[in-house]
C-alpha cells in the first residue's frame, strides 16, 4: 500500500506578509512550520500504516521554495518514509488551480497511491481548494471534511463532519481525503526519528522533471489574478464597561440589552 | 445580445431548499442586474416539488434548473461534480457562485479543476468591475488579517464560494414568474465510488455556522456544568453555543462547536464571547462577525479590541443577569 500526504509550509504566525506588487503571499517568511492540519493528515497516514496488515509506504509531498525541505524533514522525523519537494521558479505565484495541477502531475510521476491525504485548509491562503481540485486531475473521489478514516476491504471508510451532523461514507478503491483536526492527534517526533530523518534523502523535482509546462503552472498560467490586497481593521473602539460590583453589572447589562434592541437583534 | 447568465448553486436538504440558497440569490440578483442578464439557480436533488423550486423564483431567480436523480438526494462527490460540469459545458454561464458549505467547498474546486476555471474561496464581497464586466471577488485570508480582491480575467465561468451569513437572504415576493427546467442526468454521470452508509445528526440543536447568534464558551467557564449558563442565553436569543479550543479540549463541548483556526469560521450577526481571551487562533474564526460583545474578568483581554461592547466582570454574575434581562425585554 502507498499513501501520499500533501504538506504545505506556512508562516508560523498569522502576520503573513504579501507581495503588494503581485498580490501573492511571501513564502520565504523566516519561521515556517507544517500547516497545522497537515500534521493531522500525517498522523492519519501513520495510524493507517500501523494498523495495516500489508507493507505500507508513506510519502510526503510538498510544493514550495527550497526551504520547504525543513518541513519534509520534520515529517520524516515523525515516521514518514520519503519526502518529495517540488521546487522551481516556474511554480512561483501558482494559484490553487496551478498548485493542484502541479501536485497532481507529481503524484502521477510517483505512481497513483491507494490514498492521498491533505489538510482541509492551510492557515495562509485558507482556500481548502487544493485537495479537491487535485481529485479532478487524478480522477479520485474527494472525501472532504474528514473526521476519521480507516482502511476496509477494497477501500476506505470515512466519517465526514457536515453542517448538521456526521456522515459515514465508504469508498471503493483509492481516494483523496481532506482531514480535520478531529481525525487524529499528532504525535511528537522522537530523538531516533529525528536522527533517522537526517539520513534520509529528499527528492527535489523541477517543472522539467514533472513535464509540466509554463502554460500550466506559475503566476501567468493561473486563472485567478489578485487585483488588490488590503489589511482590514476589525479592531473596534470598544465601549469597555466595568462590571465588577452588582450596580455596575446591572448598568452594563442594561447597555448590552439596549444595543441589541438598537440592532434589532431582540 | 445580453451576456450569459449568472448562476447560483442552490442547496437542498431532504427535498427542501436550504436557507443559504436565498443568500446566494441576494448576491446573484445584484450581479445579474449589474450585468443586465438572467439569474438562474441550479439545484441538484431527487425530484424536488414545483412548490419548493418556485421559492427560488419567488425570491428573485428568473430560472431554476433542477438536476434530478435518486443518486443526487444527498451530496456525493462524483455525481455532483459530473452533473454540474455537464450543465456548465452545455449552457456556459458567465458566473457561478455557491455557498462556502461542506457541499460548495467540495464540489466547486472539483468542477473548477476539471474546467480550468478560476475559483475564489469563501468570499465576503462580490462586485462587477465597471469597465471590464469582470467579477471582483473579495475574501479574507490569513485568519481575517488580510483581505484580497481577486478576478478571473480570461477563463469562464468565473467561480466563487460565498461565506454563509455574509449577506441577508433575499425576501420572497408574490407574482414573480420564471421558468423551471427539470433535467434527468444520464446514468454515466451518476456513477459513484462513494456510498453514504450512515448519518448521525448533530447533538447541538443548531449548527454554529447556520446561527445568527453564537455564544462562545471559553476556559473562563471553569467546568462543563457551567456551559448551561451559555445554553440559557443562547435559548433566549435563538442562538447556538460555540467554543474556544480550550473548552473543546476539556470536553465541555464537542469539536463541531469549535470556532477558530483549527475549527470553524463563523460570521453571525451577533457573537458573544464569554470567558474567551481572544487569541489570534480564536479570532481567526470569528472576527468578521457583525457585532461582537465580550464578557471577561480581565480588562486587558485581547478580545476587547474586537468587541463593540465589553463587560469587564465575572461571567457567573453577568450571564444569568443578561439572560434574564433579555428574556424580560422580549416579553415587553
Ligand atoms: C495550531 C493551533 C491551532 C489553534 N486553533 C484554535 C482554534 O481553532 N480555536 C481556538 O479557540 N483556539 C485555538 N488554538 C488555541 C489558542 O491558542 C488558545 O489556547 C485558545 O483560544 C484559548 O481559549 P480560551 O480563550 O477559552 O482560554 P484562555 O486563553 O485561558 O482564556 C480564558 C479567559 O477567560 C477569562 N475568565 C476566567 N474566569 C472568568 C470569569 N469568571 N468571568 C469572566 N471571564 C473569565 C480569563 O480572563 C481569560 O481571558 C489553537 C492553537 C494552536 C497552536
Ligand atoms: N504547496 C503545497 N504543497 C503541498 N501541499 C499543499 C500545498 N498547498 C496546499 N496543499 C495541501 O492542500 C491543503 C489545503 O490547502 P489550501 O488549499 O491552500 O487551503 C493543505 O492542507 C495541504 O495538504
Amino acid at each position: 500500500m502507498k499513501i501520499i500526504v500533501l504538506i504545505k509550509q506556512v508562516p508560523e504566525s498569522q502576520a503573513t506578509r504579501m507581495d503588494e506588487a503581485t498580490g501573492t503571499l511571501i513564502r520565504e517568511a523566516a519561521s515556517s512550520v507544517i500547516n497545522p492540519l497537515d500534521l493531522h493528515a500525517i498522523e492519519c497516514a501513520l495510524l493507517i500504516k500501523e494498523a495495516a496488515k500489508e507493507k505500507c509506504e508513506i510519502i510526503c509531498l510538498s510544493m514550495g521554495p527550497p526551504a520547504a525541505t525543513k518541513v519534509l524533514r520534520e515529517a520524516m522525523a515523525l515516521g514518514v518514509d520519503h519526502g518529495v519537494l517540488l521546487s522551481d521558479r516556474a511554480f512561483a505565484g501558482s494559484d490553487t488551480w496551478c498548485t493542484a495541477f502541479t501536485l497532481a502531475a507529481a503524484v502521477k510521476k510517483l505512481g497513483l497511491p491507494d490514498l492521498i491525504l491533505c489538510g482541509e485548509r492551510a492557515t495562509d491562503g485558507e482556500t481548502g481548494q487544493t485537495g479537491p481540485a487535485m481529485g479532478a486531475f487524478l480522477d479520485l473521489p474527494v472525501i472532504s471534511f474528514v473526521s476519521s478514516i480507516e482502511q476496509i476491504a477494497g477501500g476506505w471508510r470515512a466519517r465526514r463532519m457536515l453542517e448538521d451532523g456526521y456522515e459515514t461514507v465508504e469508498i471503493d478503491g483509492p481516494a483523496l481525503a481532506c482531514v480535520l483536526k478531529e481525525a487524529a492527534v499528532p504525535r511528537l517526533p522522537t530523538l531516533q526519528g529525528k536522527r533517522l530523518s537526517r539520513a534520509k534523502d529528499i527528492d527535489v523535482m523541477s517543472a522539467q522533471d514533472l513535464g509540466v509546462s509554463q502554460d500550466d503552472t506559475g503566476l501567468k498560467a493561473s486563472p485567478t489574478r489578485v487585483v488588490k490586497i488590503f489589511r482590514p481593521s476589525h479592531l473596534k473602539k470598544c465601549e469597555k464597561l466595568p462590571a465588577m460590583d452588582p450596580a455596575q453589572a446591572e448598568k452594563a447589562v442594561d447597555r448590552v440589552v439596549c444595543l441589541l434592541k438598537e440592532k434589532g437583534l431582540i | 445580445m445580453s451576456p450569459k447568465a449568472v448562476w447560483i448553486l442552490a442547496e437542498q436538504r431532504e427535498g427542501k431548499v436550504a436557507d443559504v440558497s436565498y443568500e446566494l440569490i441576494t448576491r446573484g440578483r445584484e450581479l445579474a442586474n449589474q450585468r443586465g442578464t438572467d439569474l438562474c439557480a441550479v439545484i441538484l436533488g431527487d425530484n424536488l416539488s414545483d412548490a419548493e423550486l418556485q421559492t427560488l423564483i419567488d425570491r428573485g431567480c428568473d430560472r431554476v434548473l433542477h438536476a434530478s436523480a435518486p443518486e443526487l438526494r444527498h451530496f456525493l462527490p462524483e455525481p455532483y461534480d459530473k452533473c454540474l460540469q455537464a450543465l456548465i459545458v452545455k449552457e456556459q454561464p458567465e458566473i457561478l457562485i455557491a455557498a462556502a458549505t461542506s457541499t460548495g467547498r467540495t464540489v466547486m474546486p472539483c468542477v473548477a479543476g476539471a474546467l480550468r476555471a478560476g475559483l475564489t474561496a469563501d468570499c465576503t464581497g462580490l462586485q462587477i468591475e465597471a469597465d471590464s464586466g469582470n467579477l471582483l471577488q473579495t475574501r479574507p485570508a490569513a485568519g481575517g488579517n488580510i483581505m484580497a480582491t481577486i478576478k478571473t480575467p480570461e477563463r469562464r465561468p468565473q467561480m466563487a464560494t460565498v461565506r454563509p451569513h455574509s449577506t441577508r437572504p433575499a425576501p420572497s415576493s408574490t407574482g414573480r414568474t420564471g421558468r423551471i427546467d427539470r433535467w434527468l442526468p444520464p446514468a454515466d454521470l451518476l456513477k459513484s465510488r462513494v456510498r453514504r452508509v450512515d448519518f448521525t445528526p448533530a447533538a447541538e440543536t443548531q449548527a454554529i455556522q447556520d446561527a445568527d447568534v453564537v455564544i462562545a464558551v471559553g476556559r473562563g467557564f471553569k467546568k462543563a456544568d457551567n456551559v448551561e449558563l451559555a445554553r440559557k442565553l443562547a435559548n433566549v436569543l435563538n442562538g447556538a453555543v460555540g467554543a474556544s479550543r480550550e473548552a473543546v479540549d476539556r470536553g465541555w463541548l464537542p469539536y463541531p462547536a469549535q470556532v477558530g483556526l483549527s475549527g470553524k469560521t463563523v460570521s453571525p450577526k451577533l457573537y458573544i464571547a464569554v470567558g474567551v481571551s481572544g487569541t489570534v487562533q480564536h479570532l481567526a474564526g470569528m472576527q468578521t462577525s457583525e457585532t461582537i460583545i465580550a464578557i471577561n474578568s480581565d480588562s486587558e483581554a485581547p478580545i476587547f479590541n474586537y468587541a463593540e461592547i465589553g463587560l469587564c466582570g465575572d461571567l457567573f454574575t453577568l450571564l444569568p443577569m443578561l439572560t434574564a434581562k433579555i428574556a424580560a425585554a422580549k416579553q415587553s
